[in-house]
């Protein structure tokens, strides 16, 4: 089986969020970039999927050639090879028309993404990729078994879970309960060194989205405490102040 | 032009987040001075339809069919698209739901047309602009995105705008659109639902517990708390890490982000994370025994105690004022 696993670069998740040039820039002074976490999921699926010799694991990113310590992570981890197309994402119809682009000239049996990425927190490109690829997508799935000619999917929905088979090829969304991520071992890390890194350039695309600005949520203000064993205050707070309840 | 709304159901019926968006949706056709359609996919009955009207649908497109019945991702997009075009729609709203966080992408390439989702206010129309502002970095900001394109996709996020009813009515119209073979690839085999529980993304009020509640076996007490308050239950990763709930319940930056007017958060210490899941909730209350929690510098109401003290002192209290109510 043949797994092509989109990743992201962003922002470790401890990071404080500031911005630059009245607010028009995210602030990445001093800010340590990861791989996205769910990617991390879809990875660990992909490499379990195709452990023993059962398939290989392609992982590509579209990005500058600052992204290349997250790929080469991502290759410690256990993936075959990687793939950058060398172009700052610009958003996610952007982003998604390069992968579909490569996809047509390489086609994958499953090409799985993380749910979203915690930066924009979109989570748009498993959708146009399916669309642009004429193929099933899976926005975000719990659980993936995958068969010979086709997998079964748990899809989480409002208040429940929706359990679908799907042939190849197509495109998931994985969130956690899909895989525990793994940490890449010494000699993971040294075979991701020789491991091959290919960078293509980017096709032309129409971008139909820019993020002008940003704003931070409105501090809030201080917590009035209640004491301990006066929880009918809290209660009527809630109710008469509040109004939440 | 027109707006469009996509109405989600849940077996057979609407629920609230697609008021919110339908009564959303109204107000860009307000502003635009043009008129809302809203189109519906699988069986919903004739009652269940006209409540579109009453929050701001001026005309639904009814599309029914077994093959219909439930959600079929590529064929729902199809029909979205389809409709827009009949339409003529500038403006394609959905909700931020599981599924329309899949489907608002596949509208949005079949449309040519921009894509926002995670959209918590309402566009900003200037000069020929379209700004709307969406969650970013996981709550810790919002982004202020503009779309130029001819078209927009606009996924609405559960409980950050109002329901307003308008009392309208709408015409229903049945409506139809050949499907391709190759929309039903994605077989349903199973449905679950537990219909008991109020469902985590859109929950009005959320009763979350952390590492503080010392096992699963003392989950009762946000159980019941979260029932007597018509409120989804949540937890915090370390706990469904250690296997306590499932990752279903997880809110945070790496889990569910959830906004409701109420979040109830017991023996959860706030780390960054966490806090980047739930900090767009209007009303924050923290019960922790460490009074240097850091969830306490964002909560507005805060009880420094020991869970297991606190919670069955707070269920009584929630019982007499329901009582009393």
């Amino acid at each position: 089986m043949k797994i092509l696993v989109c990743v992201s670069n962003v922002p470790d998740t401890t990071t404080k969020i500031t911005f630059t040039d009245n607010n028009t820039q995210f602030n990445t002074n001093g800010v340590q970039f990861i791989l996205n976490p769910y990617d991390e999921i879809a990875l660990a699926r992909a490499i379990e999927l195709t452990d023993g010799g059962k398939g290989t694991v392609t992982v590509i990113n579209v990005g500058d050639a600052s992204t290349e310590a997250t790929i080469r992570k991502a290759l410690a981890i256990g993936a075959t090879d990687a793939v950058r197309v060398n172009a700052k994402p610009h958003d996610a119809w952007y982003v998604a028309h390069q992968i579909a682009q490569y996809v047509k000239a390489n086609p994958f049996d499953l090409i799985l993404t993380g749910r979203e990425s915690i930066d924009y927190n979109g989570s748009k490109v498993a959708g146009m990729l399916g669309e642009l690829l004429d193929i099933p997508s899976v926005s975000i799935i719990k659980k993936l078994d995958a068969g010979d000619s086709e997998a079964t999917v748990e899809r989480e929905i409002e208040g429940g879970k929706e359990v679908l088979t799907i042939p190849y090829p197509f495109v998931a969304g994985a969130a956690e309960g899909v895989a525990e991520p793994k940490i890449p071992n010494m000699r993971g890390i040294m075979s991701a060194r020789t491991k091959p890194l290919a960078v293509i350039e980017p096709t032309e695309v129409k971008t139909f989205s820019e993020i002008v600005s940003y704003e931070t949520p409105a501090p809030r203000g201080q917590v009035k405490l209640v004491a301990a064993d006066d929880t009918a205050k809290l209660v009527e707070l809630l109710h008469a102040e509040a109004r939440v309840i | 032009m027109s707006v469009l709304i996509y109405a989600e159901n849940a077996g057979g019926k609407f629920k609230k987040s697609i008021f919110e968006a339908i009564s959303y949706a109204r107000a860009i056709a307000d502003q635009n001075n043009t008129s809302l359609t809203a189109v519906s996919i699988g069986n919903v009955d004739a009652a269940e339809l006209a409540l579109l009207g009453k929050y701001g649908a001026d005309k639904v497109l009814n599309v029914s069919g077994d093959k219909l019945k439930d959600f079929v991702n590529q064929a729902y997009a199809s029909i979205i698209a389809e409709a827009a075009k009949k339409e003529g729609s500038a403006v394609v709203v959905l909700s931020n739901t599981f599924s329309g966080r899949g489907l608002a992408p596949r509208v949005g390439v079949k449309l040519e047309a921009g894509v926002a989702d995670g959209v918590v206010a309402l566009p900003v129309q200037e000069g020929g602009s379209f700004k709307v502002k969406k969650t970013a970095f996981s709550g810790k900001a919002f982004a202020i995105v503009e779309l130029t394109s001819a078209i927009k996709v606009i996924a609405l996020v559960p409980n950050s705008y109002k329901v307003v009813e308008t009392g309208g009515t709408a015409q229903v119209e049945d409506f139809s659109v050949e499907s391709k073979a190759s929309d039903f690839k994605a077989m349903i085999k199973e449905i679950v639902r537990s219909s008991d529980k109020v469902s985590l993304p859109d929950a009005e009020i959320v009763v979350s517990g952390g590492r503080g509640l010392k096992g699963p076996e003392n989950w009762g007490m946000i159980e019941e708390l979260a029932s007597l308050l018509g409120a989804a239950t949540a937890c915090s990763k370390p706990v469904s890490d250690a296997g306590w709930r499932p990752h279903s319940e997880h809110v945070g930056q790496t889990g569910i982000a959830v906004s409701p007017n109420l979040y109830i958060a017991v023996g959860i210490s706030g780390a960054i994370q966490h806090l980047a899941g739930v900090s767009s909730s209007k009303v924050i209350v923290v019960i922790n025994k460490d009074p240097e929690a850091p969830f306490f510098k964002v909560a507005d109401y805060g009880i420094v105690g020991d869970a297991f003290e606190v919670l069955p002192k707070l269920i009584a209290a929630v019982k007499e004022y329901k009582a009393s109510a």
